[in-house]
């Protein structure tokens, strides 16, 4: 209503968009974090380090990492093959494996741990099984792999399947009829192109298994040590109000987590110099 | 707990509330309030200026004039209604019956749910409106964090006096509290006692026994759970006694521990559902609520020679208390814990009660007699909280040695 038009580009909005996207963000993303690190500075960086440089914190540490990538990589190569055989193939029940996958989204993940926990204990379906060849999963190392694989599965499916469904078929065809077999065809036709999605997928599970607190509480058996997440370090800290060391370790995980996503990126980065851009 | 107190504002969309018109001036009261759509979809509001024969109306805001559709009233009525519904709307100005939160620790979801009935019928017939009681239920520890960071309780009835200490400690209720009620705040009490397969094949009878090559022992972790730390210094207590080094035999003892939940109910569902272990360091409520909900067959209740006084404290929240209606209600609740009647239900629920006087027989009859230790002769929470469970403390150390 008689306001000069400023939009001098051929799109509107921009500001607009710009705003509530930067609101948005500031309110959900940056606040909280920023509230963790300025936590952290007031607490000091000796503070930090001292809180964190302990066996304790250090074990808990590398557990969550290492199961973490473990898991990612499994739903990296597993997630790539689920995407090609729901896309790619027909047959009876593929809508409904296909909105399976989406399962690990929506349920609570208290839900899916003591589910898999039921399952997997001596006493339940798998864990008999494999109680009876000697084997523990749930209460071990394993039992925390089960769950990470699970909540990360639908996240390297998910971001590979569009991608695939893209890729056109005369591209293999094409390979083959110039005499490539059909092991070079997958390694150096399909798989480049899929390679960037994968590792947004792959990224993005690392992400999740690595913060995933509510379903691997139930299946770990908690042990410090041996089969303490780093996450429940937190819970614990807190449990004794102590805020500060909550926060350090917090923020451990966070700049671990970030130097992990830029290594991440740079393979990225570099996959995509190399190949082009698919 | 009581809907946050939504602006209208955020709504904005909201039909029923007419949006502030431009000029400041009051609307005089010929004129209505209407709200119109223009092209099918935009809705405008404004002072009714001219009704039309067709049916559409002209609203004024000062500077411009526009005829469009009325939008019924209905229409706004059911949008509004909707909104209320959902909980969105501001609350109605009606008189409400008082509200109470208790926030409890974990295994007192069926002795409060009996206690909250027996309550809403004893204040009723008093002749006071029905009370809106509600009750959240989590670890003792992360139960007394959530009304430090702001959640509003105005009773909490935990498993330690430290928890309620350190709500205190916030300044949300006085450091005196524990002197407030009888019996150190402590309606009820309860102790540790072990439960055991059927038959009890690994024939556990003591605290000694727990230590011993291959058994295996589940307990929730006592960082997280406040029934763990009574398990933890109920052995520490026979040790003690029995001429034994307490640090080494708890270190023992935890060794055997495979599973640490983070909670009580965490640990019944290990050991019962599971099938984990070979003997489950429990309330004693909890063990006689296994024994009632999963099977007598399944398990046996063993009583070692000493355990702990376990003494779980209720208080009142002052700096919740919005009002004097409120604070009776609040008061009326934690007495009538200590009434023979809520006296009865603790009995009936597994819990120690301190007057019998009403409580079924068998209810009484069913606890037996053992040594117990209270929290005082190891110092008070004070002390054993920090020396103990603190960061790096006694318990830290069993897993990382110094």
């Amino acid at each position: 209503m008689g306001r000069p038009l400023v939009n001098r580009s051929p799109m509107p909005g921009l500001g607009l968009s710009m705003g509530i996207t930067l609101t948005m963000l500031s309110l959900v993303v940056l606040l909280p974090i920023g509230a963790l690190l300025l936590k952290g500075a007031n607490y000091g960086l000796v503070g930090i380090w001292e809180t964190v440089n302990r066996e304790r914190v250090w074990a808990a540490l590398f557990l969550s990492f290492r199961l973490s990538l473990i898991a990612a990589l499994f739903n990296l190569v597993f997630g790539v093959l689920l995407a090609w055989v729901l896309v790619r193939y027909r047959f009876p029940g593929r809508r409904l494996l296909d909105a399976a996958v989406d399962l690990p989204f929506a349920l609570p993940t208290a839900v899916a741990g003591i589910s898999l926990t039921a399952l997997y204990a001596p006493n339940g379906a798998f864990g008999a099984l494999a109680a009876e060849i000697g084997w523990k999963i749930a209460y071990t190392q394993w039992g925390i792999l089960i769950a990470l694989v699970f909540v990360g599965l639908p996240f390297v499916a998910r971001t590979v399947q569009p991608v695939i469904e893209e890729i056109d078929r005369e591209v293999e065809e094409a390979s083959a009829t110039l005499g490539a077999s059909r092991l070079h065809t997958l390694r150096h036709v399909v798989l480049p192109m899929l390679a960037p999605a994968a590792l947004t997928g792959f990224a993005l599970a690392l992400a999740r298994a690595v913060g995933e607190y509510g379903s691997v509480i139930f299946i770990a058996g908690n042990i410090p040590l041996v089969t303490e997440i780093a996450p429940l370090l937190i819970v614990i800290q807190l449990e004794e109000f102590n805020y500060d060391a909550a926060a350090a370790i917090g923020i451990a995980m966070l700049l671990i987590s970030f130097a992990m996503l830029l290594v991440i990126n740079l393979i990225q980065v570099w996959s995509r110099r190399r190949i082009g851009n698919v | 707990m009581t809907a946050l107190p939504l602006p209208q504002t955020i709504l904005g969309l909201a039909p029923y509330r007419p949006i502030a018109p431009r000029r400041s001036r009051a609307p005089k009261e010929t004129e209505m309030i209407a709200t119109i759509t223009v092209a099918g979809s935009i809705t405008a509001q404004g002072f009714l200026a001219q009704a039309h024969d067709d049916g559409r109306v002209t609203i004024a805001d000062g500077l411009r004039r526009l005829t469009g559709w009325p939008v019924s009233r209905l229409r706004s009525l059911a949008a509004s209604a909707a909104l209320a519904v959902l909980g969105l709307g501001a609350s109605p100005a009606q008189v409400q019956a008082e509200s109470l939160l208790n926030v409890s620790y974990d295994p007192t979801r069926e002795l409060y749910r009996e206690v909250n009935e027996a309550f809403a019928a004893f204040w009723t017939a008093q002749g006071n409106p029905a009370p809106e009681i509600e009750v959240s239920h989590g670890g003792s520890g992360s139960q007394a964090r959530a009304v430090i960071d702001g959640l509003e309780a105005q009773v909490v009835t935990l498993a330690l006096a430290s928890d309620i200490d350190k709500i205190a400690e916030a300044g949300k209720l006085p450091a005196d509290w524990q002197t407030k009620l009888p019996h150190n705040s402590s309606p009820y009490t309860s102790t540790i006692v072990f439960l055991v397969r059927e038959g009890n094949p690994k024939g556990l009878k003591d605290w000694g026994d727990l230590v011993a090559e291959g058994v295996e022992v589940i307990t929730p972790n006592p960082k997280t759970s406040g029934g763990a730390r009574w398990n933890y210094l109920a052995a520490w207590a026979w040790a003690e006694k029995n001429g034994k080094d307490p640090k080494e035999f708890v270190g023992a003892l935890y060794k055997n521990v495979p599973v640490l939940d983070q909670g009580a109910r965490g640990s019944t569902t290990t050991f019962a559902q599971r099938g984990i272990g070979d003997v489950l360091l429990a309330w004693e409520n909890e063990a006689y609520l296994a024994l009632k909900e999963i099977g007598e067959d399944q398990f046996d209740i063993v009583v070692p020679s000493v355990s702990v006084l376990a003494e779980p404290p209720v208080a009142l929240v002052e700096s919740n208390i919005k009002s004097d209606e409120q604070r009776k209600l609040a008061e009326a609740y934690l007495n009538f814990l200590y009434s023979p009647e809520g006296q009865a239900i603790a009995f009936k629920n597994f819990y120690r009660g301190w007057d019998s006087s009403k409580a079924a027989p068998e209810d009484v009859a069913r606890f037996p007699e053992l040594e117990l230790v209270d929290i005082a002769s190891f110092g008070g929470w004070a002390k054993v909280q920090p020396e103990h469970f603190g960061d790096g403390g006694i318990f830290d150390q069993i897993y990382v040695p110094k």
